[in-house]
């Protein structure tokens, strides 16, 4: 059986593979202008920035500990929950003890990971997703296939259809700017009637406890507007160590992400509304939560928790714009993806093994990133990984015999001299079956087995 | 639990640790993009970058008046400290300004106008915080969200806008109108928040 990433990428809808190449290569455009055109060179402010994440990373405790405090000190409640389980309740709680029964959420990749949505839903909690893209995914029961873009891998007519089946609108309309103006119309009236808003954070400073938020849409700010409540969830790598980094860490974010300078929205805030304001919440609870990064951190692949999650790996990479994100089967798609997924949902190791392996290492994903995180060593460490733990590498050609062979000199002259054979063979048929697969794909070019080493003794005489 | 949980977990890492990263020294200057500061006049810097994200800078309540006129944005909320200035003058053209914003009419309001803390010239972006803004809503829920500031409050670059962020509880950034490329990554303005946004002088 081939790699499931494999498989899925084949069995991939044409339709479905062009909205996710379109849409990732554009971004990889957009990017590209933004950073060039303002910096020249932006490698040294990727390299500061990921050294910056680095030190903090280094010095978590402290960095974390800090930001308790100073959010605290504003009149902040902060929590804390080591697994998924723990936040998903420590979320449903603070929302009965304020009696909620409806609310609007922004775009948070941390509740994704914990599969917020559905688990409120269940506990009598009406939900609504905020994100246009995100709205749509709710309404599809599908899952975001990028983490900028979720729905990358749709196309208007779809959402016209879903639109038009969830009775968003009495008729089938396509048009971008009609489907956007019909969910402003839905979803402002959730945000006026809910009782609470829940988002992510891009970012916390430690210095201050400001956590900073970033949309495009405003989804989060109105969301936050009309009610008396507001809970972030925070995973712990989002710590800074001063808002003075925030110049560095906001330039990078919105060039990589979108070839903005800055999104539309960035909201800093570390306390309930002050007493002058009208609008805004009087309760504000920050949950921050573990769900293995700090098994990320222990490992040998800790610099993948500099990310903040721009999405510039997964636009630039072919595996990506070819398998699209649902072939990584979990929250986090592409190179990002294919190495925190593994680490980060640690018992599921064996069975995300294959991620790291899809991959060329051609270290596009390297070259763009904001914190300089080094993603092709990063996926060979994990390969190296699943060697010692014996994960079976399904599908794959053993590579034992290659080892063999090459590491014995006289071994190596017979096999080359004999491959000649292979030409006049018909190793198709060879009754093995991942050969099979593997020369399913693939024409061998006639062997020349042993000519170069033989031109080369004629020519040292 | 989950606290002492986590924090043993991370010490666990960081003390085994052989070296640790230094925090890299640095000039914020560094991140200040020349192509966008390259006008040296704060103001019309400012509404250059500004226009380049579909802001609209406007230097008086005449500009106002004839944009807001000639939209049909005939409707609106406007700030009680900033009704003498803007309001009234709004409501002698003939405009209906009102100076309380009322939740159950959040959708019949086309324009709101509210104090902006400031803006940035470098990135295009009006500041507004809870201490000077009378009401978030009415800056988010009509279509049309006038900030009002004085030219000696542009700020030139996104450092200098940081160091200032003072003891508010709220400060946010409006880079232009509300916007999304959700769809087939086409740009369509106006998704939860304002259609036009406009920074004017006071």
């Amino acid at each position: 059986m081939p790699q499931q990433i494999d498989t899925y990428a084949r069995n991939i809808s044409d339709e479905k593979q062009h909205s996710v190449i379109d849409g990732s290569s554009a971004g990889t455009d957009k990017r590209y202008k933004a950073l060039h055109h303002d910096y020249g060179d932006p490698n040294p402010l990727r390299k500061l920035a990921g050294a910056i994440k680095d030190h903090t990373l280094h010095h978590l405790d402290e960095y974390l500990e800090k930001s308790e405090k100073a959010l605290t000190d504003r009149g902040v409640h902060v929590h804390y929950a080591s697994t998924d389980e723990d936040a998903r309740q420590a979320i449903l709680s603070i929302l009965r003890e304020h009696g909620v029964t409806q609310l609007t959420k922004s775009k948070s990749m941390a509740a994704e990971e914990i599969h917020l949505n559905p688990f409120l839903i269940e506990n009598g909690i009406d939900c609504l997703e905020s994100d246009l893209g995100e709205f749509i995914i709710q309404l599809d029961g599908d899952e975001p296939s990028h983490i900028v873009k979720p729905i990358i891998h749709k196309n208007r007519r779809g959402i016209a259809e879903t639109f038009l089946r969830e009775g968003i609108a009495a008729d089938y309309n396509d048009d971008p700017e009609t489907i956007t103006r019909r969910a402003r119309v839905h979803l402002r009236g959730k945000y006026m009637t809910a009782e609470a808003g829940i988002t992510g954070a891009n970012f916390v400073c430690s210095d201050t406890g400001r956590l900073v938020l970033v949309t495009n849409e405003g989804n989060s700010r109105f969301g936050m507007a009309p009610n008396k409540l507001h809970i972030a969830l925070v995973g712990i790598e989002k710590i800074i160590p001063k808002e003075r980094d925030l110049s560095v860490f906001l330039n990078l974010l919105g060039r990589s992400a979108t070839g903005q300078q800055l999104t539309v929205y960035t909201e800093f805030i570390n306390g309930p509304k002050s007493a002058n304001q009208a609008d805004g919440p009087e309760h504000m609870h920050v949950v921050f939560i573990d769900n293995g990064r700090t098994d990320v951190l222990a490992s040998n692949c800790r610099e993948i928790l500099r990310c903040i999650r721009c999405s510039a790996c997964q636009n630039v990479c072919p595996v990506y714009r070819q398998a699209s994100g649902h072939a990584y089967r979990s929250t986090y798609g592409g190179p990002i993806g294919a190495v925190l997924s593994p680490i980060l949902f640690g018992s599921r190791f064996p069975e995300l093994a294959d991620l790291p392996k899809a991959s060329s290492l051609c270290g596009a994903c390297n070259e763009v990133c904001p914190v300089d995180i080094p993603i092709s060593d990063l996926l060979l460490r994990l390969r190296d990984k699943a060697k010692r733990e014996e994960i079976p590498s399904e599908g794959a050609i053993p590579m034992s015999p290659f080892a063999t062979l090459a590491t014995s000199p006289s071994l190596w002259r017979t096999a080359m001299t004999m491959s000649k054979a292979m030409n006049h063979l018909p190793i198709q048929v060879a009754p093995i079956k991942p050969l099979q697969d593997w020369l399913g794909q693939r024409t061998l070019p006639e062997s020349h087995g042993g000519d170069f080493r033989k031109w080369l003794k004629e020519r040292r005489r | 639990m989950s606290r002492s949980q986590i924090f043993s977990k991370i010490r666990e890492t960081t003390s085994s640790l052989q070296s640790k990263g230094a925090y890299p020294e640095y000039d914020t200057s560094i991140m200040h993009s020349a192509a966008k500061l390259a006008e040296p006049d704060l103001w019309q810097c400012f509404s250059d970058n500004f226009k380049a994200v579909s802001g609209r800078p406007m230097e008086s309540v005449a500009q106002l008046i004839e944009f807001l006129d000639g939209n049909n944005q005939r409707y609106g909320y406007c700030d009680p400290a900033l009704y003498e200035a803007v309001g009234s003058k709004l409501a002698a053209a003939g405009l209906t300004v009102e100076t309380e914003y009322h939740r159950d009419r959040y959708d019949d309001y086309r324009f709101g106008i509210t104090r902006a803390t400031g803006a940035i010239a470098e990135s295009g972006s009006l500041i507004i915080d809870d201490f000077l803004t009378s009401s978030r809503l009415a800056a988010l829920s009509p279509w049309v969200h006038v900030g009002v500031l004085k030219r000696e409050e542009v700020l030139r670059t996104i450092p200098d806008a940081i160091a200032a962020f003072g003891e508010a509880p709220n400060i946010i950034w409006c880079t232009g109108p509300s916007k999304t490329a959700d769809v087939e990554g086409i740009l369509i303005e106006g998704v939860h928040g304002p259609g036009e946004q406009i920074a004017m002088l006071l």
